[in-house]
């Protein structure tokens, strides 16, 4: 009915009011054509508006190749330090009390010989168990897969870190100072990768990925696993992924290539 | 049937102040101890992001652990209607709440950020086992204070059973609880076994058992009150079937490790190569507190002897102690099998079997939480008549 009564209205048009509504197609036409890119760019980085809500439309992840990942290099250490201030500002704490929110690991088989290397950070676990445990709900996972520590409500008891099997989180021994305002930190409290998600927020990538592919090996993919259009899925649709400790299935956005 | 008489004791005595002032001695020094872990951070214990719960918690999870068990000898009394356990029922309860107390204050004490206590107690994540341990807690000194209020006053006595039947339901799923707050960790090879909850339940028994003998001797001989052989060695008995209860679920726990090959390094770890977590489970925690407790509660030669039973029950606690020490620092020590059968590697200690040396302020915030629970009671003794005027022999048999 409706598309009737609009048909109608077009015939009864005056010819000039015609070529005026075509010219103005014609110029929207135009400004879609050159802003499309832009409007392209935004929605595959999922960059949201500061006061929009996250959506679990996304899930982000990382893929890391460690046939890629080089024994020597550190450039998603040395970039995750300086994006989110810590590793410089522990003075006080022993080597085995400072934080580590990424750290390179060596892995050797036993009976081949064979070594690798990877960074081990969070992993974004599906069905976190630092969430699970803490009796505040500070340690959450965000429904886009990102899981944080809300620094407000973390009272400090460690549970977290005596439940996750990767060793991702840290508690902080001292006073510190010069901290990131995106990335709170204080004495007292857990804290460990937030994926960068001050950054993905922005529509950017993290920043060990940025560093990564500038200064490393081009290891590392960051994109949303929801997507099947993205370049993560598409890699992990062509080549496979493995998780780190597969067996207790907590189905992790951070995933692997190569072992 | 002579009429049990229960009274407030003296409490005038030097001895009383001396024992006051000691106790206010430890509670001093566990307040520097928190003042100078709160104002300058955990950098000064011996903790780390290796091992991330240190010896404030062997000692908050051992009070809190023998909290539910010191109330052994009540529940006997008024759940299974054991008359000559009821003139030690009271202080039975009162000890279950003290040790509470102690343990609790330890544990929020060492936490990061002991100031947001009111955050721990409005936001809540009922996923958590620790959560629940926060009802868990709270929810058994109420009960257990509502135990004693129908045990002392005269006219609530005909509900004392049922109070205490709800104390008794509520210490097993306590400490079931507690036990859960391990067994729940799938991190953790020494850990993640629903072993732990039945078997914190029975090491509550144990530890319990032992306090209560220590602090129910203690307070008679004391205060002068007569105490009779009987009741000490009816205590001592009830102890020596918790300790081999506790042996065997020991035995069980590491037998089941033993058999699966996924467990063998860590198993290796605990009873062969660990180190002090070796020396703590075979020295401490099965010769001092199992071995020698058992032959002295059993042998011929000591079975009837109070000193016997004294030194028993001191060695289970001291076991005990190195029971904590192996399930909660040994299980950190042991590396994360981040790639089971695989060799790792890191600048974050991965790989490696972890180092801790507590430092004194953690031994002083420990001890501090056992002085509080003791306080507690000698406080409680001279205010309220938790104790029967004489627990000799013959009293015993005429009630």
């Amino acid at each position: 009915m409706k598309d009737d009564k609009a048909r109608d209205q077009q015939a009864q048009l005056a010819p000039a009011e015609a070529a005026r509504r075509r010219f103005l197609a014609g110029v929207a036409g135009a400004a879609g054509v050159a802003l499309a890119p832009g409007v392209l760019l935004y929605g595959v980085a999922g960059a949201k508006a500061p006061d929009a809500p996250v959506t679990d439309q996304v899930r982000w992840g990382l893929l890391i190749d460690t046939t890629k990942c080089a024994t020597e290099c550190d450039a998603c250490v040395t970039a995750c330090k300086t994006e989110n201030g810590w590793g410089q500002n522990e003075v006080r704490s022993r080597p085995d009390q400072r934080a580590h929110w990424i750290r390179k690991l060596t892995v050797k088989d036993r009976s081949s010989g064979h070594v690798m290397s990877m960074p081990m950070m969070c992993q974004h676990c599906e069905t976190a168990p630092c969430a699970d445990v803490c009796p505040t709900g500070a340690s959450f996972r965000r429904i886009d897969g990102i899981v944080l520590v809300d620094k407000h409500i973390c009272i400090g008891c460690r549970y977290c870190m005596m439940a996750c099997p990767y060793k991702a989180r840290s508690f902080i021994h001292e006073n510190l100072e010069g901290q990131k305002p995106y990335a709170p930190r204080g004495k007292g409290t857990v804290e460990s990768c937030t994926l960068c998600v001050h950054r993905v927020d922005a529509g950017e990538q993290p920043a060990c990925v940025v560093a990564c592919n500038r200064d490393g090996h081009k290891a590392m993919v960051f994109g949303d696993l929801r997507d099947p259009n993205s370049e993560i899925s598409k890699v992990i649709r062509a080549r496979g992924s493995t998780q780190v400790r597969a067996d207790l299935q907590l189905n992790p956005g951070v995933q692997y290539q190569g072992f | 049937m002579s009429k049990i008489r229960f009274t407030t004791i003296e409490g005038r005595s030097p001895g009383f102040y001396a024992l006051i002032g000691v106790l206010g001695v430890f509670l001093l020094g566990a307040a520097f101890a928190w003042h100078t872990m709160e104002t300058e951070g955990h950098w000064v214990t011996g903790m780390s992001n290796q091992v991330i719960w240190g010896t404030p918690h062997i000692f908050a999870v051992f009070l809190i652990v023998a909290a539910s068990g010191a109330l052994n000898t009540a529940s006997v009394s008024s759940v299974f209607q054991r008359a000559e356990y009821k003139p030690m029922a009271r202080l039975s309860a009162l000890l279950a709440i003290a040790l509470l107390v102690g343990g609790l204050a330890i544990l929020v004490l060492d936490l990061g950020r002991p100031d947001r206590l009111i955050v721990a107690m409005t936001y809540y994540n009922f996923k958590s086992i620790f959560a629940w341990n926060i009802f868990l807690y709270t929810g058994f000194m109420a009960v257990v204070a509502i135990y004693l209020w129908m045990m002392m006053d005269r006219n609530m006595t005909a509900f004392a059973r049922p109070a205490g039947i709800a104390a008794f339901t509520w210490r097993i799923i306590l400490t079931t609880g507690t036990g859960s707050i391990f067994g729940f960790l799938i991190a953790r090879d020494a850990l993640g076994t629903a072993l732990l909850a039945p078997m914190f339940v029975i090491m509550s028994f144990s530890y319990g058992t032992a306090i209560f003998l220590l602090v129910l001797v203690a307070a008679y001989r004391w205060t002068g009150r007569p105490l009779g052989d009987a009741a000490v060695l009816r205590v001592k008995n009830l102890l020596s079937v918790f300790v081999i209860s506790v042996f065997y679920f020991v035995l069980v726990y590491h037998l089941t490790n033993l058999y699966f090959t996924a467990k063998h390094d860590v198993e290796a770890f605990l009873l062969l190569d660990g180190g002090p977590v070796t020396q703590a489970f075979w020295w401490v925690q099965i010769g001092l507190g199992t071995v020698v407790p058992l032959a002295l509660f059993w042998s011929p030669w000591t079975k009837d002897s109070i000193a016997a039973a004294i030194a028993g029950a001191i060695l289970v606690i001291v076991g005990g102690f190195g029971q904590m020490y192996v399930t909660i620092i040994g299980s950190q020590l042991y590396p994360l099998e981040l790639f089971p059968g695989k060799e790792i590697s890191s600048d974050f200690f991965d790989g490696v079997v972890g180092h801790y040396a507590p430092s004194s302020y953690e031994l002083l915030l420990g001890l501090g939480g056992v002085a509080l629970s003791l306080l507690i009671v000698v406080l409680a003794l001279k205010v309220l008549p938790f104790i029967p005027e004489r627990l000799d022999d013959a009293e015993e048999g005429a009630s």
